[in-house]
C-alpha cells in the first residue's frame, strides 16, 4: 500500500494556497490531517498529481467567538474541538459529538475542515454543522462566498466546494437561551463510523418545543435536515404520542442505505430509535 | 544459603515485552538487505475468472526496473501442488499454482508477481500490467455450494463436494426419539480470519554462489517453510535456511505454506538477488487463510430430569478455493464433529460432515480449529435443553458431565479423555461470578425492561496434538521439538530451543523451567531460537504446544546438563556427583545444603581450565534433548466460561459487562503468560461471537476487506475478564503443562452467544448465527413478535 507518486507543496499563505488551486484545480489535493487522504492515496483510490500543504496557514487555525458566533477554522484538529471551552459553552452539539469522532490518534491529527470537506456521510461534524445552521466561508482566486451547511452537503462525498475552492472556516450561531441540544449514535464499535446517528437543537420550553432542527446521519448519502421529523415535534408539548409521529415523520425524511454492516429497515429503526431517545433525553436534561 | 524458591509456577514478567515495548522489537519488515529488490503482487480481481492473455510490457514501459514473472514463469521453477492427506485417500483437491496459471480461483489469487527497486515501484509496474479476463460463474455462497445447480469452484472437479465422513456410536435415533424433550437449531458460523498485528512477511535470498536459500520471514513453522522450500524448488535441504526474528503474533494464519513465499523464494533463485514481499493489510484480507465458515444443524435429547440421551449434528464446512496444502486440511470440519458433545455423558452420538469448495480464499488452521463451533452449538443445545426439562443451566451441566469413574474413555466423537476437571472449574466459576448474585440481579433488572443476559459455557481444549495425527496423513510435520542448554564459562545458561516465539511468551517460561533444573534464576537463562540452522529441529508455534512439549524438551535438556555438571563437580570437588545437587547458582552438598562450587566456577574450569582437570575427563556442558509427545495423543485442557451481558432490545446492541474464565492447562509455568493468553484469546472469541466475518457478495467479492469494516474486537466494548485456575498436572510428562492458547478463543463465543439468548429469551426470541450483529438481534426480536 503505497501511495502513487505526487509533487507535494506547502504554501505560507492562503493567497498561495489559492493560486495554486486555481493553477491545478483537480489535479490537486488540499492536505490537511491527512487522516483520510492518506488512505485513498495509499489505497491508490485516487491519485492526484499535487499536494498542497496548508498546515502552515495561520489564518485556517482557531476557534474563537464573537458575536454570537463562534468561528472555527478550517486547521481546528479534532482534539482542538474536544477540548475547547468555547465548543463546550456555545456549541454543547459539537462538544455531545466529538467523543464519538474516531480516536485520540486520529482526533490529534484530523481537522474540521478537513471533515467538512470530505463530507463523509457517517461523520459526526457535517450533521451538527447541519443541525445549527452553520455557514461555510469558502475561498478561491475569484473571491469569498458563504454557503449554509443545509445546502453545502451535495451527496457522497460531495460538496458545494468547487475545484479551485478551499474551506476556510464556519460560522455557527453558539447556543441561544432557552436551546438545548442533544446527540445520539449508534455504531459496531466505539469511534467508528455511526449505522445511523441524529443531532437535535430547539428551544425546550418545559416540555413544548420549537425551532426543531434534527440532522440525521450515517444512513444517507449525506448529513440530511429531517424536516418532516422536525415539523412534527414543532410547538407541540413532548410525549409518547409525538415520539410516534416524529418517528413515522422520519420515514418519509429518511430514504437510508442499507450495507453489509446493516440493512436500509435497520438503519431506518436505529435512526427512529436514537431520535426518539435524543429527544426524550433533551427534553429531560432541563 | 537457602534454595531459592522455585521460578516455575512463579508470575515473572518476562524481558522480551520490555524489549518490545521498548521499541527494539525487529521484525522482518525492519531487517536490512544489500541489493534488495521488492515484490508486488497481481491479483485476481474476480473469484472465478480464465486469464485469457498477461501483458507485461506496459508494467515495464512505466517502470523500467521492473521484471514481471507470470504464473507460468514461476512454474517453470516451482510446479503446482496439491493438498492431500494419505489416510483419508477419498479427499478431492485440485492442483494449486504457486501464482495462478489460466485460471483465478479467488478474488485476491496471486496472477503475477512484480519486482522493481522499491515496493512503491513495484505497485505502481503492478498496476500497470494488462490482464485480459474471461469471467466465470462463482460458487460463493456456503450453503448452496453443494446444489446440483451450483457453479463448480473448478470446472474440472465436476463438483464442489471435497469430502464426506460421518461418525457414529450407539443409537442416536433410536435415542432421540425416545428422549422426554429434544431441542434444535440450525448454527451457522461466518468466515473469518486471524488478523495478526504484523502482516505476513517474508525476505528470500538465494545465493547463486553457494546454491545456498535463506529466508527471513514472519512465520510459525519455519521447518515446514524449510521442508516445502527445498522439495519445491529442488533445492537440498541443508542449503535452506529458514530464519523468524520478531513476530507479530500468528493466530495459524502464519501456520501455512502459501504461494506468496514461496514465489518469492522463486524469483530470489530466478534472480540471484534478495527479495522481499510484506503484504498489506488489504490482500491479507484477500491472500491469509480463511477461518471458520460453517453451517451445522444439531439435535439434542434429554430425559425428564435432563440427562442428556443422544446428539446428532450435520456440519457443512468450507475449504475455500484450496484445501491449505502441507497439513491436513479436514481440521476446522473434523474438529467440530469430533469435539461436538465432548464434555458430557453421552452414548448415542451421530456426526456428519460434508466439506465443498467455494471461490474464497484458501481456508486453513485459525486458533481453536473447529473447536469453538463444537462448543457454541454442544452449549447452546445444552442451554435449550435445560430451559425444556426446567433445570437451572448450571445444575444442567453438573449433571451431564463425564464422572471421574467414567475415566478413562473415549468420547462418542472420538475424543480419548485421561481425566477432567470440569465439576471442580465449575464450582469455581460460579464462585467467582456469585451466579446466584446475578441471577437475582438479572431478574430484578427484568421487571424494569432491562434485558441481562448471563451464559455459562464449558470447553474442552486440545492441545499439543502429538505424531498420530500428522504421521499416518503423510503430512511433513514434525510433532517433536528441541533443545540445547548450554552452561556459559561464566556460570550463565544459554538455552536453544526450537519453539518458535510468535509473542507468546514461550521463551521466558522455558527460562524458567531450565533455571530450575540448574538450581539457578530464571534472568541467568538466555532462551534463543528461530533460526532453522542453528536450533534443534522442530515443530513450530501451534495447537498449543510451545511449553508442553518444547517445555518438555527443554527440561530433559536441563536435566542431561544437570547431571554433566554434577560429574563434572564431582571430579573436581573428588565427590560422589551422587551426594551433590545444585541450588542457588551453585552445586551443594545434597544433605547438608552447603556450597562447594559455583556455576560460574564450574564454567570457568570446563571451558579454559580443562589443564587442571584428572585425565579422560572431557567436560560436556552442553546437552540437546528432544520430546514428542508419548504419553498421550493429545493433551486435553478443559475449562468452563461465563460471561454476562446486556441487550438493548431497541437497537439490538450487545453490552459485554463481565468475563470469567476458570481453566485448567495442567501444570502452570508462569501464571502471567497463561492468563495472557486466556485473555487475548476470549478477545479473539468474542470477536467472532460478536464482531469478525468476512463479508462476500454472491460473486465472491469480498466487501470488506480493510480495518475501517472488517470488524475486529477493540478494548472499549470488552469486559473485564476474570480468570481462575485449577491445575490438572497431565500424566505421563515431568512438566505437567497443557496447552493454554487456545482456551479462551474456544469458549467465549458459546458463553457469548448463550447470554444473549438468556437475554432475549422472555421476548421469544433466539439468534444462532455467529457474529450476532445489532440487526441479528433485531430481526431476532421481530420476528418474536410478529
Ligand atoms: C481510524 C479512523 C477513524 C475515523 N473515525 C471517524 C469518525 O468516527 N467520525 C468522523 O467524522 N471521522 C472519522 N475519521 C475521519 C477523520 O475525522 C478525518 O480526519 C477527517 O474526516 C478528515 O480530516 P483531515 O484533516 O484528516 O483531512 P484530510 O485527510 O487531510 O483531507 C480529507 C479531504 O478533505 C480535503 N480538505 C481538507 N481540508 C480542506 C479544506 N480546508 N478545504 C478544502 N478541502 C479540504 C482534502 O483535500 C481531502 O480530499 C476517522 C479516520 C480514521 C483514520
Amino acid at each position: 500500500m503505497k501511495a502513487p507518486r505526487f509533487s507535494y507543496v506547502r504554501p505560507e499563505s492562503l493567497g498561495s494556497a489559492l493560486e495554486l488551486l486555481a493553477e491545478h484545480g483537480d489535479e490537486a489535493r488540499i492536505l490537511a490531517g491527512v487522516q483520510s487522504l492518506m488512505p485513498t492515496l495509499n489505497m491508490r483510490l485516487s491519485e492526484p498529481r499535487l499536494l498542497i500543504d496548508i498546515n502552515r496557514i495561520d489564518a485556517l487555525k482557531g476557534i474563537s467567538f464573537e458575536d454570537g458566533t463562534v468561528r472555527i477554522g478550517a486547521l481546528a484538529r479534532h482534539a482542538e474541538l474536544l477540548a475547547s471551552p468555547l465548543v463546550a459553552e456555545h456549541l454543547p452539539l459539537i462538544a455531545a459529538a466529538m467523543p464519538h469522532v474516531a480516536h485520540v490518534a486520529v482526533r490529534n491529527r484530523g481537522t474540521f475542515g478537513g471533515s467538512i470537506a470530505l463530507a463523509d456521510p457517517a461523520a459526526e461534524l457535517p450533521a451538527c454543522a447541519v443541525a445549527l445552521d452553520a455557514t461555510f466561508v469558502l475561498a478561491s482566486l475569484r473571491g469569498r462566498r458563504t454557503v449554509p451547511a443545509r445546502s453545502f452537503f451535495h451527496g457522497l462525498y460531495e460538496t458545494a466546494l468547487a475545484e479551485d475552492e478551499l474551506l476556510v472556516e464556519a460560522r455557527i450561531p453558539a447556543l441561544a437561551a432557552g436551546y438545548r441540544s442533544s446527540f445520539l449514535e449508534f455504531a459496531r464499535r466505539h469511534g467508528d463510523f455511526a449505522l445511523a446517528g441524529v443531532c437535535c437543537h430547539a428551544h425546550v420550553d418545559g416540555a413544548v418545543l420549537s425551532d426543531v432542527r434534527l440532522a440525521c446521519f450515517g444512513s444517507e448519502d449525506r448529513p440530511l435536515f429531517a424536516g418532516a421529523a422536525s415539523a412534527a415535534a414543532e410547538g407541540r408539548a413532548w410525549s409518547g404520542d409525538v415520539k410516534q409521529a416524529v418517528k413515522a415523520a422520519l420515514g418519509g425524511d429518511l430514504d437510508p442505505i442499507g450495507s453489509f454492516h446493516a440493512s436500509a429497515a435497520t438503519r431506518l429503526h436505529l435512526a427512529q430509535v436514537l431520535t426518539g431517545r435524543a429527544l426524550d433525553r433533551m427534553v429531560r436534561a432541563g | 544459603m537457602a534454595d531459592p524458591s522455585p521460578s516455575v509456577g512463579r508470575p515473572l514478567p518476562r524481558s522480551a515485552a520490555r524489549r518490545l515495548a521498548f521499541g527494539r522489537g525487529r521484525y522482518a519488515d525492519d531487517l536490512r538487505f544489500p541489493g534488495l529488490l521488492h515484490l508486488a503482487f497481481v491479483r485476481s480481481p474476480h473469484a472465478h475468472a480464465r486469464i485469457v492473455r498477461i501483458d507485461p510490457a506496459p508494467a515495464i514501459a512505466a517502470v523500467p526496473n521492473a521484471r514481471v514473472f507470470t504464473g507460468a514463469d514461476i512454474a517453470r521453477v516451482c510446479g503446482p501442488w496439491q493438498a492431500s492427506v494419505d489416510n483419508l485417500p477419498t479427499l478431492v483437491s485440485p492442483p494449486q499454482h504457486i501464482v495462478a496459471v489460466d485460471r483465478a480461483a479467488w478474488q485476491g489469487e496471486p496472477v503475477a508477481a512484480v519486482v522493481a527497486a522499491s515496493r512503491a515501484e513495484a505497485e505502481d509496474a503492478a498496476a500497470e500490467v494488462v490482464v485480459e479476463w474471461e469471467p466465470l460463474p462463482a460458487a460463493a455462497i456456503r450453503d448452496r455450494t453443494l446444489d446440483a445447480d451450483a457453479a463448480p469452484a473448478h470446472p474440472e472437479l465436476g463438483g464442489n463436494l471435497s469430502y464426506a465422513t460421518l461418525i457414529r456410536a450407539g443409537d442416536p435415533d433410536a435415542a432421540l426419539a425416545e428422549a422426554a424433550h429434544t431441542v434444535e437449531g440450525r448454527f451457522s458460523f461466518a468466515r473469518h480470519t486471524g488478523v495478526p498485528l504484523e502482516p505476513r512477511a517474508v525476505i528470500a535470498d538465494y545465493d547463486p554462489g553457494e546454491g545456498t536459500l535463506t529466508v527471513h520471514g514472519s512465520h510459525q513453522a519455519p521447518w515446514h517453510q524449510q521442508d516445502t522450500l527445498s522439495r519445491h524448488l529442488g533445492i537440498p535441504e541443508h542449503l535452506v535456511r529458514v530464519v523468524t526474528p520478531d513476530i507479530g503474533g500468528g493466530f495459524g494464519i502464519k501456520l501455512h505454506i502459501y504461494g506468496e513465499e514461496i514465489a518469492v523464494s522463486a524469483v530470489s533463485r530466478l534472480l540471484g538477488r534478495p527479495v522481499k514481499y510484506v503484504a498489506d493489510r488489504m490482500e491479507s484480507f484477500v491472500s491469509d487463510v480463511q477461518a471458520r465458515d460453517q453451517s451445522v444443524s444439531a439435535r439434542m435429547g434429554v430425559d425428564e430430569d435432563g440427562g442428556i440421551r443422544g446428539l446428532a449434528v450435520d456440519a457443512l464446512s468450507s475449504f475455500g478455493a484450496y484445501a491449505a496444502y502441507g497439513r491436513p486440511p479436514v481440521n476446522e470440519g473434523m474438529m467440530t464433529i469430533m469435539m461436538t458433545g465432548g464434555p458430557y455423558a453421552n452414548g448415542h452420538y451421530e456426526g456428519r460432515l460434508r466439506i465443498a469448495f467455494q471461490n474464497k480464499p484458501p481456508s486453513g488452521m485459525y486458533r481453536a480449529v473447529g473447536q469453538p463451533i463444537a462448543c457454541a452449538v454442544t452449549e447452546q443445545l445444552v442451554d435449550w435443553a435445560a430451559d425444556a426439562a426446567g433445570i437451572d443451566p448450571v445444575d444442567m451441566r453438573r449433571r451431564n458431565y463425564w464422572t471421574d469413574e467414567a475415566c478413562p474413555l473415549t468420547t462418542p466423537g472420538g475424543i480419548g479423555i485421561r481425566r477432567l476437571s470440569l465439576g471442580r472449574c465449575l464450582d469455581r466459576l460460579v464462585a467467582m461470578m456469585d451466579y446466584g448474585a446475578l441471577r437475582a440481579e438479572q431478574a430484578a433488572l427484568r421487571r424494569n425492561g432491562v434485558h441481562r443476559g448471563i451464559g455459562v459455557a464449558t470447553f474442552l481444549e486440545m492441545t499439543s496434538i502429538g505424531p498420530e495425527r500428522y504421521g499416518p496423513a503423510g503430512a511433513h510435520v514434525s510433532t517433536q521439538d528441541g533443545a540445547t542448554v548450554r552452561l556459559e564459562p561464566s556460570g550463565a545458561v544459554r538455552c536453544v530451543t526450537s519453539v518458535v516465539e510468535i509473542g507468546q511468551g514461550t521463551h521466558a517460561a522455558l527460562a524458567q523451567i531450565v533455571a530450575d533444573c540448574l538450581g539457578t534464576a530464571p534472568q541467568h537463562v538466555a532462551v534463543v531460537g528461530g533460526d532453522t540452522a542453528l536450533t534443534p529441529y522442530g515443530g513450530g508455534a501451534w495447537a498449543s504446544r510451545g511449553l508442553t512439549i518444547g517445555g518438555e524438551a527443554a527440561w530433559r535438556a536441563a536435566q542431561g546438563l544437570r547431571q554433566n555438571i554434577l560429574e563434572l563437580a564431582g571430579s573436581i570437588l573428588q565427590a560422589d556427583p551422587a551426594g551433590l545437587d545444585l541450588a542457588g547458582g551453585a552445586v551443594c552438598d545434597r544433605a547438608t545444603r552447603e556450597a562447594r562450587i559455583t556455576l560460574a566456577e564450574i564454567g570457568r574450569i570446563g571451558h579454559f581450565r580443562h589443564d587442571t582437570l584428572p585425565p579422560g575427563v572431557q567436560p560436556e556442558l552442553a546437552v540437546t534433548r528432544h520430546y514428542v509427545p508419548d504419553a498421550v495423543p493429545f493433551a486435553l485442557a478443559n475449562g468452563v466460561q461465563g460471561s454476562s451481558l446486556e441487550v438493548d432490545t431497541e437497537t439490538g446492541e450487545v453490552r459485554l459487562l463481565d468475563h470469567w474464565v476458570v481453566e485448567d492447562c495442567g501444570r502452570i509455568v508462569n501464571p502471567l503468560l497463561v492468563e495472557e493468553q486466556i485473555r487475548g484469546g476470549v478477545v479473539q472469541g468474542i470477536g467472532g461471537a460478536l464482531f469478525e466475518e468476512c463479508c462476500y457478495d454472491g460473486e465472491g467479492q469480498m466487501l470488506n476487506a480493510s480495518f475501517a469494516d472488517y470488524l475486529v474486537p477493540m478494548a472499549a466494548e470488552m469486559p473485564d475478564i476474570h480468570v481462575g485456575h485449577v491445575e490438572t498436572p497431565l500424566e505421563g510428562t515431568a512438566l505437567g503443562a497443557k496447552g493454554a492458547g487456545e482456551a479462551g478463543t474456544v469458549g467465549a463465543p458459546a458463553a457469548v452467544l448463550l447470554a444473549v439468548n438468556d437475554a432475549i429469551r422472555p421476548l421469544g426470541a433466539q439468534v444462532s448465527s455467529l457474529p450476532v450483529t445489532p440487526e441479528s438481534v433485531l430481526t431476532a426480536i421481530a420476528a418474536a413478535r410478529a
